[in-house]
């Protein structure tokens, strides 16, 4: 019935590479993995946020606070799996939205680069402030 | 499998798709699913945020006031107090999910009280934080 109107490609041949292709369950997974060490990182991010920055006095106490190493390893940590859950979730809301394929393919791939981008840079900053400079 | 039923069954019917949300009342456990979603989306600006920050501290001085001067403008001032609810509502409902998943409140009561406690208690700290933000924002350099 199947190949009737797929020649004679197997339905196995015809799912590679349209769908998570095996990788399902570890993005499921990770997506809550990093929700779940988020939940840590993003509070102590947030306070120290508001603590230094919003309520704090300017550009001297929020590059004091960077600098701080604890904060410094902290704010690198919740850079790295903050993006990693950004990216992740926002796949996941692509893939149950965008139906054509091409437009699909292209998103996710322009999505993801754009999170590289952001990461790298602001890890960058974090390590600049962090050593000195 | 008659010939008939199979042509049938080769045309996509034209049905209306599921889940036909123009007539369902909303929910709490529909409307705070979209939302997590939602919230979601919406904090992906900001961490475009948060690299902006460090990236413009990184630079210096100058580029930070910067920074500070833009997030000022009223608009932004709306933004963030947008993505504070965002973050509160995303974290709070994200831990509900986890717990859900390691299969606690799995129930109509337990849906319809952690959605309650959620929703206070992001609304609480959001109305908190902004209270205090008004009220003592003389400390801080980019509030009025």
């Amino acid at each position: 019935m199947a190949n009737v109107k797929h020649g004679l490609r197997s339905p196995l041949g015809r799912a590679r590479g349209l769908g998570a292709a095996g990788h399902g369950t570890e993005h499921w997974l990770t997506l809550r993995l990093t929700s779940l060490a988020l939940v840590p990182l993003s509070l102590y991010f947030m306070y120290g946020f508001f603590e230094a920055v919003v309520f704090g006095n300017g550009y001297t106490s929020a590059l004091l606070w960077v600098k701080h190493p604890v904060n410094a390893g902290m704010l690198l940590l919740f850079l790295g799996v903050g993006y990693h859950h950004t990216a992740n979730g926002l796949q996941t809301v692509i893939e149950d939205y965008v139906h054509q394929e091409g437009i699909k393919f292209v998103s996710l791939l322009l999505t993801k680069a754009m999170f590289w981008l952001l990461a790298v840079a602001s890890i960058l900053a974090v390590l600049k402030i962090m050593l000195g400079a | 499998m008659t010939a008939s039923e199979s042509a049938q069954a080769r045309q996509p019917a034209e049905r209306p798709l599921s889940p036909h949300l123009q007539v369902y009342r909303p929910q709490i456990s529909s409307v705070m699913s979209i939302l997590h979603r939602i919230t979601g989306v919406g904090l992906i600006l900001g961490m475009v945020l948060v690299s902006c920050w460090l990236v413009c501290l990184a630079m210096g001085e100058e580029q930070y006031q910067l920074f500070l001067t833009v997030m000022q403008h009223p608009v932004a001032q709306l933004v963030l107090f947008g993505l504070t609810f965002a973050f509160f509502y995303h974290l709070c409902a994200g831990i509900r999910h986890l717990l859900w998943d390691a299969g606690y409140c799995v129930s109509n009561e337990g849906v319809n009280s952690t959605g309650k406690i959620v929703i206070g208690v992001s609304v609480l700290t959001t109305a908190g934080i902004w209270a205090k933000l008004i009220i003592f924002g003389g400390a801080c350099p980019w509030l009025m």
